[in-house]
């Protein structure tokens, strides 16, 4: 597998995508920082910007990586490799690029800024783990999407639904529910239906680290008691942890059955 | 404690009758006649003035009953030993005036003060320093005073066994000018005290509120700052309050605020400067109030409607980057907004007069869910809330019909030349 | 060396392969022929383990392909369509291949040569013609030494010269002892090389021997001829 993962990796670093995501990342964070001066305000915007886009990327990414190179798979299938190692090999190889070039393209302008001198490396780095955890989770759904269909249209299709309904949909159902049911105590209710969605869990970890979490009131308190403590922090990176696992499991599981 | 103020009373008034009246100075230093303040605030007749030369001096109760001047020369120090309180005034024409005070014992059943003014008039307190202290300046039931350029640095640490840096109790006519207050309970309280004039104060770092008025009418305030106090300032169930040019930042916290008005009817609230507040101002049951000229910067929410509040108007306000520009917990609507200037405005002025042609709706469909069920909150800058806020912009349906501003100004409002 | 036993394939509704039974035992040049969709492909990428069978075994040297992939390392083949990780440079992609098999003792200079592919070696295979691709495609096939060669279509996009050099390079091959399983559709190629044909239709074996064979059987005097006949007469 990490032959794979290895080939993979060297392949996609040098591919024109991976320098564009780079450099987006890379003028985000220099405009971000040097224009506006406010580390703070700063984190705030990538956290939009990572919640929103880190997800579209992944699954639009990894879509594509998977249909773009099925005929070098086929070639890679008549190998003496096990199925798993290709596929992993191959999932392992996207993820780690586009982390990378979230991580550096982001890194490089706050390491020149001064981060480690600032207290908001940790916000900072927080916001680079779950930016990498989401990286990671939509990658692989987006290689269950595509080895569960054959059709390039439909994989693509279902790729963008499933960023639409994780980014979009699911917060609205969740708004709906809690408006619904209002007259009960929801807190309970808030706090798993955000630790399900990676999406929703990610935005809300970065939000209690930030200044703005003040602005959660009494809610935000309740979620802050939560996370604070070591069993929501180790409950929601085994969440997180769990988020990557699963559909590794499937892509694992799926290209053991396939035919090609 | 009582005990031991009518002991010295007794034994001052019968030092009084024996001296011959005269204005003279008495000198207190480690060489001089007096080597310490209470022998020669004893010593001394009504209108001396004991003058402290630099030095310090371990002393508490030092209890003041006839007119005098208590000058310090060069800063001289009190030290309290944190045994209890340190300069009680109980006479009227008493100017204290370039102390450090430190060491204010702490108790949890009196209020020991630093400086203490009971039942006096005329009295000045100016240019002393207060540190590790428990009440600072305690003013009871006296009137027609100064408290003036005053320093006072506190430690608090827990509400509970902390004091206030300024505490006004049924006083009248008192100027508070030119102080700063840091880091004690509240910054500067005023409790049944009336024509208080508190201005170019400032109130930072204090546990709860930089302001505190209770039951106290017809006060104002003014050039003050309060900054990154606990909760803010609290204006309650007080009538007649004039709050002008006043500067609220950084009161930062779940349950802070930069200004809390409560059952506060017919008031003027102008010039103020509301900056990186959780809640800008936080009303409540208050009616009748003008709010012009003032800056909301960067708050939570710059204006939070809570309760009955009747015709309030805003007007030549600037509402510059909050995440939320006005809340309202009900549908009703009958304040009047006019004439601000809203940088989340997106309209346009096609006759290039100044005012937006479109109406600004300065209440978010998310402020409107939010005040419903508080929880969603938990949803705050997700895409979805995004979405339909702009959707609800677009075509609004939920928020109260009328609650708009009519003439959004196209740009920033400056204050100074438009009054 | 290769025994395939009832073999059946459904890809949804569509069964492909209806019970193929096919045994090779001796080294040598094997065409499989058949129409489109006659389950030409799909019987070779059973045979590698590409395709799962519904029910049938393949056997290689007597042990089972089934969940197992280490066998791999002695089949060579060849795919019909080339294309690789744009990125990566031949040079790479052969090293790349190389590293696959465990460093495998490996040829591939003596057939950079043959195919005249030394200018290309830094080049990105993103910018290589489809001729080019399918000459990297034949070095990484045929720079190892294994006893089974499966070539799908090997002739498609290459140059006349380079075709030539292909038949001489399986003719070599074959003399080695090697045995090699071969889909095309150009007729005069597989003529010129094979020694048996295996003509699949509908799934099933039609016919399996050598080109005289089945010049007799459809007593037709060339073989294209004979082709032609066998498809009409299973279609009348």
């Amino acid at each position: 597998m990490l032959k794979i993962l290895k080939y993979s990796f060297y392949d996609l670093m040098r591919s024109r995508w991976s320098y564009v995501y780079f450099l987006f990342y890379l003028l985000l964070g220099i405009v971000l920082l040097f224009l506006n001066n406010n580390l703070n305000k700063a984190v705030i915007t990538l956290m939009n910007v990572i919640i929103v886009l880190v997800p579209l990327i992944g699954t639009i990414f990894g879509v594509m990586y998977y249909y773009n190179s099925k005929e070098f798979t086929e070639l890679l299938l008549a190998q003496p490799v096990k199925r798993s190692s290709i596929f992993l090999g191959q999932y392992f190889g996207v993820a780690l690029s586009l982390s990378m070039s979230l991580i550096v393209g982001l890194g490089l302008p706050f390491v020149f800024y001064g981060i480690f001198n600032s207290s908001a490396i940790w916000d900072f780095s927080l916001l680079l783990v779950t930016g990498t955890f989401l990286t990671l989770i939509f990658t692989a759904l987006a290689f269950v999407i595509a080895l569960a269909n054959e059709n390039k249209i439909k994989g693509f299709g279902y790729a963008i639904l499933l960023w639409l309904f994780m980014a979009v949909i699911y917060d609205g159902v969740f708004l709906m529910s809690l408006m619904y049911f209002e007259d009960y105590p929801l807190d309970k209710f808030s706090l798993v239906a955000t630790m399900l969605n990676p999406v929703d869990l990610s935005r809300v970890l970065i939000l209690l680290k930030l200044d703005i979490s003040a602005l959660l009131g009494y809610t935000g308190a309740v979620f802050q008691q939560f996370f604070g403590t070591r069993l929501g922090l180790v409950l929601s990176t085994v969440t997180l942890a769990l988020w990557v696992l699963v559909p590794t499991l499937f892509i694992y599981r799926m290209a053991r059955r396939k035919d090609f | 404690m009582k005990k031991i103020y009518s002991i010295a009373l007794v034994l001052l008034g019968s030092l009084m009758v024996c001296q011959p009246l005269s204005a003279n100075t008495l000198e207190v230093c480690g060489k001089c006649d007096y080597t310490t303040i209470s022998e020669a605030v004893a010593a001394a007749q009504p209108f001396d003035t004991v003058l402290v030369k630099q030095g310090t001096y371990a002393e508490y109760n030092i209890g003041i009953v006839k007119p005098l001047t208590l000058l310090g020369e060069n800063n001289p120090v009190i030290d309290g030993q944190d045994k209890g309180e340190i300069i009680t005034v109980q006479s009227d024409d008493v100017t204290v005036d370039g102390f450090t005070v430190v060491n204010v014992g702490t108790s949890y059943t009196t209020d020991y003060a630093a400086i203490r003014v009971v039942k006096s008039k005329r009295y000045t307190i100016k240019n002393c320093r207060l540190e590790r202290l428990f009440f600072g300046i305690y003013l009871e039931k006296s009137s027609d005073g100064v408290v003036h350029n005053n320093y006072i640095q506190g430690d608090a640490v827990n509400e509970y066994n902390s004091g206030n840096g300024i505490q006004l109790w049924y006083c009248k006519n008192v100027e508070v000018t030119g102080n700063t207050v840091k880091n004690v309970r509240d910054g500067i309280y005023l409790e049944f005290s009336d024509h208080i004039d508190i201005r170019d104060n400032k109130s930072i770092d204090n546990l709860r509120y930089g302001l505190h008025f209770m039951f106290s009418n017809d006060d104002s305030y003014t050039n003050n700052l309060f900054q990154n106090n606990g909760a803010g300032v609290a204006v309650m169930f007080s009538k007649n309050i004039e709050m002008k040019n006043n500067v609220f930042r950084k009161n930062w916290g779940t349950a802070a605020f930069g200004l809390l008005l409560k059952e506060i009817n017919d008031s003027e609230i102008s010039g103020n400067t509301f900056e990186e507040n959780t809640v800008g101002i936080n009303i409540e049951g208050s009616n009748r109030i003008d709010y012009l000229h003032n800056d909301f910067k960067n708050n939570g929410w710059a204006v939070k409607v809570r309760g009955a509040c009747y015709a309030n108007i805003f007007k030549f306000n600037n509402f510059l980057y909050n995440s939320f520009d006005i809340s309202y917990n009900s549908k009703l609507n009958d304040n009047g907004f006019d004439r601000n200037y809203w940088s989340n405005y997106t309209g346009y002025d096609l006759n290039k007069n100044g005012i937006g042609d479109v109406p600004y709706r300065p209440v978010k469909l998310f402020s409107y869910i939010v005040n419903r069920t508080p929880e969603t909150i938990i949803l705050l800058r997700s895409l979805f809330i995004d979405i339909i806020d702009f959707s609800e912009k677009v075509s609004p349906v939920f928020t109260p019909d009328n609650l708009l501003d009519e003439n959004p100004q196209m740009k920033p409002i400056r204050h100074d030349t438009n009054r | 060396m290769i025994q395939i036993d009832n073999l059946h394939k459904k890809f949804g509704k569509n069964q492909v392969l209806k019970g193929i039974d096919l045994t090779i035992d001796s080294g040598g040049i094997f065409a499989v022929l058949g129409p489109n969709g006659s389950g030409k492909t799909t019987l070779i990428k059973s045979i590698l383990g590409m395709v799962i069978p519904n029910s049938g075994s393949i056997k290689l040297n007597g042990a089972s392909v089934k969940r197992n992939w280490q066998y791999r390392n002695d089949i060579d083949y060849l795919p019909q369509i080339a294309n690789f990780p744009g990125n990566l440079t031949v040079k790479e992609l052969i090293r790349m291949i190389k590293d696959l098999r465990s460093d495998k003792p490996a040829d591939d200079r003596r057939l950079i040569e043959l195919f005249k592919l030394q200018p290309f070696l830094d080049k990105k295979l993103s910018n290589l013609s489809g001729g080019t691709k399918q000459k990297v495609n034949l070095v990484l096939t045929f720079m190892f030494d294994s006893p089974l060669v499966i070539l799908d279509e090997p002739t498609t996009g290459l140059d006349p010269i380079s075709h030539l050099r292909l038949k001489k390079l399986i003719t070599e091959e074959k003399k080695k002892g090697k045995t090699i399983l071969i889909t095309s559709h150009i007729m005069g190629f597989v003529e010129e090389i094979s020694d048996e044909i295996v003509f699949l239709l509908e799934g099933k074996i039609y016919f399996r021997g050598t080109i005289p064979e089945l010049k007799t059987k459809t007593e037709q005097p060339d073989f294209e001829h004979a082709i032609a006949s066998m498809l009409s007469s299973s279609y009348a």
